[in-house]
């Protein structure tokens, strides 16, 4: 075998391993895009404005309360707004996966950072950590199948959404936070990582409180990631320079 | 071209920012100092427990069930272990608690 045709099937296993690992999220974030769907055209998009968005934004929460705003017939500008103050933390994502991504070419790093969304970050910051190169088609088989599975779902959503039965009997009201704790208990080894649980955990719920939703998600991971900067580096596991 | 149609276009473009901006800033510095560095290493645990505490102001005794079976398996069991447990827990403790 040529060192091309080794590379090759290296990747395509890479591709078939982050597929794998997509599953669990493809399973979650299903009805929400249904429910995407639905709702969107409950507040006055059509079908392919609800796939569009879906397609073009590709954040959950955020294309929740997009529509929402936009049902209650808030003005542009600040629909924008909100969905920019949802999606703030991916900020603080991007910092993070750049380091690790940083040897892709640029054009994949471009798509990348397209579909960098919650468990996409998680997932793939939880291989860096385990000291394992984050590849493109490993990340790719990571991702795609979330991002083709949510346009689709959001548009049946979107055609069907009335016909949703029970859905808290089902538990799918509560789907994401489950998801959500097993991927906060998987960095459960990093240093810091209680004391910076329990400081997004109060932040973000006194502000949930005060300020409202969405601010409680940007101000609690500021406060966990603040409590981090501010220890001396010794807590942190990172190695200060000479 | 309708206003839902410009609404998405600058929504998704106000997203991409978010989501490469982070990296655009870090990128123009050529070392990252060691505290910079402890923070960056924070951010899973410190964003998604963000989007988990809140729910725990409105959880009832099923969605406390799923969040504690969860978190038991996840000390031994993958991801996909630990969710599908989390929500059959939740499933069934809701057949009961309501």
């Amino acid at each position: 075998m040529s060192a091309q045709a080794i590379s090759e099937s290296g990747d395509r296993s890479d591709f078939w391993q982050g597929v794998r690992l997509s599953m669990p999220v493809v399973v979650a974030s299903a009805p929400f895009a249904v429910l995407f769907g639905a709702l969107a055209v409950d507040n006055g998009f059509s079908v392919l404005e609800a796939f569009l968005m879906s397609a073009l934004v590709y954040g959950g929460a955020s294309q929740m309360v997009g529509i929402q705003l936009f049902g209650q017939h808030v003005a542009p500008w600040l629909i924008v707004l909100s969905i920019f103050a949802v999606n703030f933390r991916h900020v603080l994502y991007s910092a993070g996966i750049g380091r690790r991504i940083a040897h892709w070419p640029v054009i994949q790093q471009a798509l990348g950072y397209f579909i960098l969304t919650d468990p996409q970050f998680a997932v793939a910051e939880a291989r860096a950590q385990s000291g394992q190169t984050v590849g493109f088609a490993w990340y790719l088989g990571l991702g795609l199948p979330v991002y083709l599975f949510w346009i689709v779902e959001s548009a049946l959503g979107a055609l069907f959404g009335k016909l949703i039965p029970d859905t808290h009997a089902l538990g799918i009201d509560f789907l994401l936070p489950i998801y959500f704790l097993g991927l906060v208990l998987g960095f459960r080894k990093r240093p810091l990582w209680l004391p910076v649980v329990i400081a997004s955990a109060a932040a973000s719920i006194i502000a949930y409180k005060t300020v409202g939703s969405p601010w409680h998600v940007s101000i609690g991971a500021i406060a966990g990631v603040l409590l981090a900067v501010i220890l001396p580096p010794h807590h942190s596991g990172v190695k200060a320079r000479p | 071209m309708s206003t839902t149609f410009w609404i998405i276009i600058a929504g998704a473009i106000a997203t991409y920012l978010t989501r490469i901006g982070g990296h655009l800033v870090i990128s123009r510095f050529d070392t990252i100092h060691p505290r910079v560095e402890a923070g960056l290493n924070a951010v899973p645990a410190a964003v998604l427990t963000t989007l988990v505490a809140p729910e725990l102001l409105n959880a009832g005794p099923a969605e406390w069930a799923a969040l504690v079976v969860t978190a038991v398996v996840s000390l031994r069991g993958g991801l996909m272990a630990m969710f599908l447990a989390g929500a059959a827990a939740l499933i069934v403790a809701r057949q009961f608690a309501g």
